[in-house]
């Protein structure tokens, strides 16, 4: 079934009865060639390209609830490929783009906005560390744009520019980035998977890992024993609770983070806007709803829900930024678990197990990844080398200390992310 | 989140400041080796469910805290001072 304006107005103009599932509802069969464990973004895009790239279709996607539930439903959606280091500036320039012509790749409307993301900056210092940020994005072959408080207040007039503690300096703007719709990321990846071949198996939790010699079997789950070659976790912030399956201690420890929409307004904000120091950002969303965030609560937690704290905090910089917020009224919140890494960015990588290979470690920002999320570790299963956009996300980078990718300078600890 | 202070009793959780697992009282021998120290530093067990972790009670007296709690249900079971657990068994 192919999407196009005229099958919207035919079906639209006949009662929309022609609709079918957008993916087949497989049993797991008792082998495969290839199991993903996790059905959110990353495991679906993983499939997806392990099918479209390397011609391999023996695939399976375990996913313990229903495709889109984890934090691909959960997250604020924004897009973006302004990071500073080696290692995350190739990767996330790859999956920029891989963004960009995803809609035509999966013949689903994924409703990619490239709205432009404005970073605020507040003093002489965050503003030079904008301008190294602004080169390193050009450097990558990203668009990247200083913008003054003249240049600021014409883009985003609505702002409070002269707050006492925080007056606006000027901006960092990144015009490729945005937003797009998280659902239908996970719906057309899943349904480009299935496509072509691959099982798409949900209400099926993996509860154990078989190793057999050093080499992996296959898993262990609800819904019976399957056999695999190769075993692939892509779990976010279970990370931890699964790699513990294959008697692994990860670099990651599972944090609760947090956000807000209001009612539906009318349109106000144009582009994602992100005020760092007030620990705030937000979008709106196509409905709209103002779509907003702030930092992580900051204590370990797997409860998928935060607390009042931080809600009070978050809202407390929505009014310092724009006042004009008061108005709205707070409609829902919600949370997702986190898998941190102690420097911040991810691992794509094998394991010392034959046959395992892992993802994790994105910490709040791995909505923007899952294109290339997927393609490169598809590239890592399928030729058990790394895709050349992603040779930096290694394992080991943490007991080496070779490598380490510490975006913010805080240090490659816990808790400084 | 309430903590119960062993010195200042309960107390709202924006007082304290979170650390990360109580793991980090167990330090190491110098010497103990790369493996060692890679645990220590950085690995996690990351429990679903209950968890000891360090708090300071920065806006209060100051102590650091061992918090047991559920990380699944933030329910807060019991605390102690960290100078009685540090080099202790538990
Ligand atoms: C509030 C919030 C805002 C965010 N905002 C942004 C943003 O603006 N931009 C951005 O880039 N990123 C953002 N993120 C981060 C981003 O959502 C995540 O990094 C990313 O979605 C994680 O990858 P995933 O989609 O594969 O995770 P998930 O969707 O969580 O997928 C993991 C899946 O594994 C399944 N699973 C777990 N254990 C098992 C098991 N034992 N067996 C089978 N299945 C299992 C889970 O049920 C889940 O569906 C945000 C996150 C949150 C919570
Ligand atoms: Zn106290």
């Amino acid at each position: 079934m192919r999407f196009s304006g005229l099958r919207v107005l035919t079906e639209g103009l006949t009662g929309n009865r022609g609709w079918r599932p957008h993916w087949r509802d497989p049993d797991p069969r008792p082998e495969y060639d290839i199991v993903i464990i996790g059905g959110g973004g990353h495991g679906l895009s993983t499939a997806y390209y392990l099918a479209r790239e390397h011609g391999l279709s023996n695939i399976a996607v375990l996913e313990k609830g229903y495709i889109g539930g984890g934090n691909v439903g959960r997250n604020t959606t924004i897009v973006r490929a302004n990071y500073g280091l080696p290692g995350n500036s190739e990767f996330y320039s790859h999956s920029l783009k891989l963004w960009e012509g995803l809609e035509q790749e999966l013949n689903y409307n994924v409703m990619m906005s490239q709205r432009g993301v404005l970073n605020l900056c507040h003093s002489d210092g965050q503003r030079d560390a904008f301008a190294r940020r602004a080169n390193a994005m050009v450097n990558q072959g990203d668009d990247a744009i200083l913008l003054d408080r003249a240049g600021v207040r014409r883009l985003v007039p609505y702002l409070d520019f002269d707050n006492i503690r925080f007056p606006i300096y000027g901006g960092l703007y990144h015009p490729r980035g945005g937003t797009a719709r998280h659902d239908a990321v996970a719906w057309g990846y899943a349904r480009g998977a299935d496509g072509r071949g691959v099982d798409i198996v949900q209400n099926c939790e993996v509860t154990g890992i078989d190793i057999d010699n050093g080499r992996v079997t296959g898993v262990q789950t609800s819904r019976g024993a399957i056999r695999a070659k190769k075993v692939g976790i892509v779990v976010a912030g279970r990370s931890g609770q699964v790699a513990a399956m294959a008697g692994m201690r990860l670099p990651v420890e599972s944090h609760i983070l947090q956000a807000f929409v209001t009612e539906g307004l009318k349109p106000v904000i144009d582009h994602v806007v992100t005020f760092g120091m007030g620990h705030f950002y937000i979008s709106q969303s196509d409905k709209g709803g103002l779509v907003f965030g702030g930092d992580l609560d900051f204590y370990a937690s797997y409860a998928q829900r935060g607390n009042l704290p931080m809600q009070e905090h978050v809202m407390e910089a929505a009014m310092t930024l724009m006042p004009v917020i008061g108005k709205a009224r707070v409609l829902r919140s919600w949370g997702g678990i986190m898998d941190m890494s102690p420097d911040g960015s991810p691992i794509i990588d094998r394991t010392h197990i034959d046959g395992l290979y892992l993802n994790c470690g994105w910490c709040y920002g791995g909505f923007k990844a899952v294109p290339a999320s997927g393609n490169c570790f598809a590239h890592l299963i399928a030729q058990d080398r790394p895709h050349p956009a992603a040779t930096r996300f290694r394992l080991d980078r943490f007991r080496t200390g070779v490598g380490l990718m510490d975006e913010e300078g805080t240090g490659a600890q816990h808790n400084l992310h | 989140m309430r903590i119960p202070c062993p010195i200042c009793g309960s107390r709202d959780i924006r007082e304290f400041d979170y650390m990360g697992h109580a793991q980090a009282l167990d330090r190491p021998d110098p010497g103990a080796g790369a493996q060692a120290w890679d645990d220590y530093l950085h690995n996690r067990d990351n429990p679903a469910g209950p968890t000891r972790d360090l708090w300071f009670h920065g806006m209060g007296c100051g102590a650091w805290l061992v918090v047991e709690r559920d990380t699944v249900s933030h329910e807060v079971t019991g605390a102690t001072l960290a100078r009685d657990v540090k080099g202790g068994a538990a």
